[in-house]
């Protein structure tokens, strides 16, 4: 007990040893040398990148060769804002991602509200896990699992022939059908999240006061809550915003991002500016978001 | 209690459809896998777990699930360090820029996936392809690595936070040097953390799709082949089984990072709360 084992681990001697002791005397040089991985890694590979994405909605293609040409142009940016056809797909999508978002908000505010007001803390742990399950579960099988619900002689429509209708799955009604599916748990998640923190006694207060249920939901509830809808439907409109795998295979029209996967290969530059779009309208949402204290909430 | 019983009513029956809706698809495509006829019609007729050798038999179907488990392990092995030295970094230092940094590495999963894979795909053929990069594996594992780092970087800097920075001060006193603090005290403490990560990652990188058809070339990855089986009504069948098999791949490493790190491991709306309390 006395010399516990002092003497059995002399000090490491050695260059190990001698690094060690200069980065503990150094705080800065050990901080640099835990970012410089990802600090490298992130700032060339990813930003870079990004940068480089940039640089390149401002060059043009050759017209016979479809090479790049480093030439600085605006005429790309000129072509998206004056041709129709950009602007309507830009228009289409942007409100698609408006009315998945409302859809998933609606879909999502029951569970939630049970889960954080009325379920058991076991119950409710079960119910977290099982609404995490199905946003891991791969997004392209859940996008061609309803390709194949949806289409003539799917499920829907096997339920819906008795009754002598037919729903069009391949639409942009059956599109935002699965765009609420596929983003659904990015709203669920938040908006249980912020009701939990609302403390029962506030609506307890509501009612001392004179507020009927309905009342307090709208007056209490729902202004309290509202920055973490807010927080949910960045994913749900950001996501929506980039996507070209449910609209090809769900949708005939085309969206922001099947215009720039077609784009790509041929024309680079105009890609390039085209997916300017969805990073300037959520940016934009990301500056009213802060607006609304929506991060605090997610 | 304040909600009246019809409330309560109501609201039982709104998350029950909310539930069923989320995991009905997983169920219907489920069942087709099990299903005889290469015709995708509902009611399925006829049952038959035949479909599951043609699969497991299938050449293009082998190669991608190698090249798939391929990239996994590596972007995984490279988001776990890079991940890592990261979440330390923000973890246990204050510094300036601090906020760039924890932006830096949210940035890769809150930008859709077309803008990821487009960057990528214009920077490795306009500014690597003169340098001899092609692309290939090499530049998958690029992609996914980029964005795996976040999945790892917020279970370790959750883990970091709760464990106290005085236990690798007490090391320290009692004579051990900074690699026998991190190898004896803090990579125990991060052990499940770090396994919880390395699963999330892996299961990220395995279902990829978006930024996968921008980086990789003539290679396939499971997802690739999928997509571009999906337009070979004759080999659907095929792609049922592996539809149900990637499913299956995927929830199960959620479900063990589930049970290491709590629900909030793999809960990835918490991504931006590590960037608004930086």
């Amino acid at each position: 007990m006395t010399s516990v084992s002092i003497g059995e681990a002399p000090p490491r001697q050695g260059p190990g040893r001698r690094l060690s002791t200069f980065l503990y005397r150094h705080p800065r040089v050990r901080l640099w040398a835990l970012l410089a991985l990802p600090g490298l890694w992130l700032g060339l590979v990813y930003i870079g990148s990004l940068i480089v994405l940039l640089l390149s909605a401002f060059w043009t293609t050759d017209s016979f060769t479809s090479e790049l040409v480093h030439e600085f142009t605006l005429d790309n940016f000129r072509k998206i804002i004056e041709t129709p056809v950009y602007r309507d797909v830009a228009v289409r999508t942007i409100t698609m991602a408006a009315a998945v978002t409302v859809a998933c908000a609606v879909l999502a505010f029951p569970l939630a509200y049970y889960m954080a007001r009325i379920a058991s803390v076991r119950t409710r742990n079960l119910l977290v896990v099982a609404v995490l399950m199905p946003l891991w579960a791969s997004y392209l099988v859940k996008a061609y699992a309803w390709q194949v619900i949806l289409s003539g002689q799917g499920v829907i429509n096997w339920f819906l022939d008795p009754l002598g209708l037919a729903f069009d799955g391949r639409s942009n009604v059956g599109l935002w059908l699965v765009f609420t599916y596929l983003w659904l748990p990015y709203m669920v998640l938040p908006i249980y999240a912020g009701l939990e923190r609302i403390p029962g006694s506030l609506l307890e207060a509501s009612a001392d006061l004179g507020g009927r249920s309905l009342r307090t939901f709208f007056r209490v509830t729902l202004p309290l809550v509202f920055p973490a809808v807010v927080a949910g439907s960045i994913f749900t409109f950001s996501l929506t915003l980039g996507d070209y795998i449910a609209p090809t295979l769900i949708a005939s029209d085309q969206f922001i991002g099947t215009v720039i996967y077609r784009e790509y290969g041929t024309a680079l530059p105009i890609a390039a500016a085209y997916a300017m779009v969805p990073i300037a309208v959520i940016f934009g949402y990301l500056l009213v978001a802060r607006k609304l204290k929506a991060f605090e909430s997610i | 209690m304040t909600e009246p019983l019809v409330t309560r009513v109501l609201l039982r029956l709104g998350s029950a459809f909310t539930l069923g809706f989320l995991y009905f698809p997983l169920v219907v495509i489920g069942l087709y896998a099990f299903n005889g006829q290469v015709v995708q019609r509902w009611p399925i007729e006829e049952w038959s777990t035949r479909w599951f050798s043609v699969a497991f038999d299938n050449e293009g179907v082998r190669t991608a699930l190698k090249n798939s488990v391929i990239v996994g392990l590596v972007a995984t092995a490279i988001a776990l360090v890079l991940g890592t030295l990261a979440s330390m970094a923000i973890a246990r230092f204050r510094f300036f820029g601090r906020e760039v940094v924890t932006f830096a590495i949210i940035l890769p999963i809150a930008l859709p996936g077309i803008i990821t894979g487009l960057a990528l795909q214009a920077t490795i053929k306009d500014v690597l392809g003169p340098w001899g990069v092609v692309f290939g594996l090499g530049t998958i594992v690029i992609g996914h690595a980029t964005f795996c780092v976040v999945v790892v970087y917020n279970n370790v800097l959750a883990r970091l936070r709760r464990t106290a920075g005085s236990l690798d001060e007490a090391s320290a006193d009692l004579g051990a040097d900074s690699w026998q603090t991190f190898w004896f005290v803090m990579l125990p403490q991060m052990r499940t953390a770090l396994l919880a990560g390395g699963l999330l990652a892996f299961a990220l990188s395995f279902d990829e799709i978006i930024v996968t058809i921008f980086t990789s070339g003539a290679q396939q990855t499971l997802p690739i082949w999928m997509y571009s089986t999906l337009f070979r009504p004759s080999e659907l069948p095929i792609v049922n089984v592996v539809a149900l098999f990637v499913v299956v791949v995927s929830i199960v490493p959620v479900y063990f990072a589930q049970r290491l790190a709590g629900a909030e491991g793999i809960t990835p709306t918490r991504t931006k709360q590590a960037a608004s309390d930086a």
